[in-house]
């Protein structure tokens, strides 16, 4: 899928690779293709070697190996401030001697703009970030969130058609950062930008994005929209990289085409859907959304596997029920359901019986 | 719910002019002071012996010498019937027979007193400052004195024809005041005329404002200097990681663990004319023999060595306030589509200001005080004003004109800091 799309992306990692010390690769051989006015977000632990990518991008490193493209130029040897890439800093990186317009007016400035054109740009910048009336304030004066904002601006003032963030939104609180996930997307929309965006923050990569790609180990393990990614992970390392999951260790036993039986190392018998294991015997690790699994017999098929599990723990948060079970050995399985009305509280030591349909419950490979 | 109770009863307990009381009905403010006095005991018996070192041996000897540039009291104390009678003489003409009588008793008087106290060798040095040879006269008549009998007049012209000058009496008139201003005029290169108006001195005599011109720009060549070859050391340093950024510091920092004698000797080897510089120069033919470099005892010598000494204070500052500058200001400003060049110049450069500026007054101000190396190193042309305060200690011991160069050099640094907080702000300034 990533090959297909090599030639006519906007932007275009082919086989790039990366060393610093000439000994371990930080970068792994990557192949990347980012539409036009896609918004792609690269997502992984520290050290996965997506900052690192990045900063390749933006030109500040250079890479290794292989080739970078820019709507079809290669860019390995242009210089950054050649390439015309907005880039929004972790930290923001807003001049603090300088006032927030003549921060905005600095890209302007270094490009021989005019000085009336400088000002109306500037305008129409901080306008679409709702911060007209902040441009006499030094950066120190403002708010993080504010600061965010201006850091956008001063990356979209010079109309850049590639802009890069790298965590932009880590040092902001919650309910902040919430805010500025729609904020940022919405422009990015609005104004047709392709935008690649880095972030350790799965909520943030799922709501934000059209497509993430999961770093690890220097390598891209899953490059899919946000719904594919989070219902259908290709490998253990993403199912459990984004958001909650139960899992539980077996060997397969029996696989008919789209369905497969895995017997758990306690014995019990459950159905799965194969993902990544081809013959009976293999070792799989599956994974199940805390969210679909299900103790209401009524919901599920007929023939569905049940499994015994006992109560260890009823959290009650509000909105949904986090039930902690000890299911096949494993004490941190965990069921969450909904706040309804017919909704069982189940209560610490209780026995009950959980199943789920095999489509929700993935064998993937098992990590040595 | 028991919680907001108990706030509510006690948080509104009053006296009855509404200052707030704890809950056993003392003032809440009496009880915060005591709570806090013994802290701030604490903290001043921690403070106290450095207090009183720089009270003792800083702020009292600085007051003294600010004192000592203006205090006269040599010619109050031996003559003071002499100045009586000379209140209302005109200045032009020799004075009248009744000033020498008081003169003559004056200094019988003093002939009295024990050796210890006699004032009169005190006025020869203090007359000697404003007219050279007044000190002999003095002490060749004080001797004959005794001897005198009248008409005092001829008596002391005859011992001396100073007696017998206008010029020694004004002299006498002017400075018989308990306080002075001639040293400052003195230092100014100013001198008074006949008809007591202030006068610059003849070309050839004057030595301080030029010096004091020279130290200026010698300090200020210097800073430049330290500024020019520390700015790259400090941002090659605050690039390098850590541990080989120390290393390298060690480097920086090693002009301040060898003697200042022992570099200013090395400097010595380097530069003279038979030098390791101009040797090595003429054996590869750059120079022939005859052209070689003076590159010591003149000012080349004096900025060279001082230079070499004051880097590390240009550079730590530097280096201080360059660690503090994340990288991706730079970066930042070349994603912005600056070269490296104008994102330098307009995004790196101003945030090291503060550092430049500590840099700057620090160098400037140290170099004020160093006066072991012009003195080893500078030759005549080298010379700053620090080493004729030093002179005036030392050899001439006139030690009011030391004094009064040392206030003006003093009141030059305060307006100098002045300034600069004006301009830049001095809680700018970072040290480190």
């Amino acid at each position: 899928m990533v090959a297909s799309q090599k030639s006519d992306g906007f932007v275009v990692f082919d086989g790039v690779q990366k060393s610093y010390d000439g000994e371990t690769l930080v970068v792994k051989d990557l192949n990347l293709s980012v539409a036009k006015g896609e918004f792609l977000t690269m997502l992984g632990p520290s050290g996965s070697g997506k900052t690192t990518c990045l900063m390749m991008l933006a030109g500040f490193e250079t890479a290794t190996h292989g080739e970078i493209l820019l709507d079809g130029r290669p860019i390995n040897t242009v210089p950054p401030h050649k390439r015309g890439i907005g880039m929004v800093f972790q930290n923001y990186a807003l001049f603090p001697h300088m006032t927030v317009g003549e921060n905005l007016s600095f890209p302007l400035e270094v490009r021989g703009l005019g000085k009336s054109d400088r000002e109306k740009k500037i305008k129409r910048a901080l306008d679409m970030v709702q911060m007209g009336a902040f441009a006499n304030r030094r950066p120190a004066q403002l708010s993080g969130g504010q600061q965010q904002r201006i850091a956008l601006a001063r990356a979209l003032v010079f109309e850049p058609e590639l802009v890069l963030m790298d965590e932009p939104l880590g040092a902001l609180d919650k309910q902040l950062r919430e805010h500025m996930q729609f904020e940022i997307t919405r422009l990015a929309h609005e104004l047709g930008i392709t935008t690649v965006y880095v972030t350790h923050d799965q909520t943030e990569a799922l709501t934000m994005s059209d497509n993430v790609a999961v770093f690890e180990d220097g390598r891209i393990q899953q490059l899919d929209p946000p719904d594919v990614l989070y219902e259908e992970p290709c490998n253990s390392f993403v199912a459990q990289f984004i958001g909650e999951n139960n899992t539980l260790d077996g060997v397969v036993t029996e696989i008919r085409g789209d369905a497969c039986v895995v017997q758990l190392d306690g014995g019990e018998l459950i159905d799965a859907k194969p993902v990544n294991v081809t013959q009976v015997g293999e070792r799989t690790r599956v994974s199940i959304r805390p969210e679909r699994v299900e103790a209401n017999k009524d919901r599920l098929d007929a023939d569905a596997h049940l499994i015994k599990a006992q109560v260890m723990e009823f959290i009650y948060m509000g909105d949904v029920f986090r039930t902690r079970l000890k299911v096949a050995g494993n004490e941190n399985f965990i069921m969450k359901t909904r706040n309804a009305p017919d909704q069982v509280r189940h209560k610490p030591g209780e026995m009950i019986e959980i199943g789920w349909m095999p489509k929700d419950c993935r064998a993937l490979d098992c990590p040595k | 719910m028991a919680m907001a109770d108990a706030t509510a009863q006690t948080g509104s307990a009053t006296d009855s002019r509404g200052r707030l009381l704890t809950s056993d009905g003392t003032p809440l403010r009496r009880a915060l002071e005591r709570a806090n006095r013994r802290r701030k005991l604490t903290a001043f018996a921690l403070v106290s012996p450095l207090l009183a070192f720089i009270l003792i041996f800083f702020a009292f000897p600085i007051l003294q010498m600010m004192w000592r540039s203006v205090d006269n009291p040599q010619i109050v104390n031996a003559l003071p019937r002499t100045l009586d009678e000379l209140r209302d003489w005109d200045g032009r003409a020799v004075p009248p027979e009744r000033v020498f009588v008081a003169l003559h008793a004056d200094i019988m008087d003093d002939l009295e007193r024990p050796r210890r106290e006699q004032r009169i060798g005190p006025l020869g040095v203090r007359l000697n400052y404003e007219l050279s040879a007044a000190r002999s006269a003095i002490s060749r008549t004080a001797r004959d004195v005794p001897n005198f009998e009248a008409p005092f007049r001829e008596a002391f012209t005859d011992a001396h024809r100073l007696w017998g000058q206008p010029e020694l009496w004004r002299v006498i008139q002017r400075e018989g005041r308990p306080l002075t201003l001639s040293y400052y005029i003195a230092a100014l290169d100013r001198e008074y005329d006949e008809f007591g108006n202030i006068v610059k001195r003849d070309e050839n005599r004057r030595i301080y404002v030029s010096l004091f011109g020279r130290t200026l720009a010698l300090r200020l060549v210097i800073t430049g200097m330290t500024f020019l070859l520390g700015f790259p050391i400090a941002y090659y340093l605050s690039s390098l990681p850590m541990r080989y950024a120390n290393l390298l510091m060690i480097a920086v920092l090693l002009p301040f663990w060898t003697s200042l004698l022992v570099r200013t000797s090395a400097w010595i080897v380097l530069l003279q004319q038979q030098g390791v510089i101009n040797n090595t120069l003429v054996g590869l033919g750059v120079i022939d023999d005859a052209g070689r470099f003076s590159l010591i005892y003149n000012q080349t010598g004096t900025i060279i060595a001082m230079t070499h000494i004051l880097l590390p204070f240009m550079v730590l500052p530097l280096y201080s306030v360059m660690r503090t500058i994340p990288p991706s200001y730079v970066r930042a400003a070349k994603s912005l589509g600056a070269t490296p060049w104008t994102a330098f110049r307009r995004v790196y450069f101003p945030q090291t200001l503060p550092g430049i500026g500590a840099g700057g007054v620090l160098v400037f101000i140290i170099s004020i005080g160093y006066y072991i190396t012009p003195a080893l190193v500078g030759g005549q042309s080298g010379r700053m004003i620090s080493n004729e305060i030093a002179r005036h200690i030392q050899q001439s011991l006139n030690w009011g004109l030391a004094a009064a160069l040392g206030s003006m050099l003093l009141v030059g640094v305060l307006v100098l800091y002045w300034l600069y907080n004006r301009l830049v702000g001095a809680d700018s300034l970072k040290l480190g």
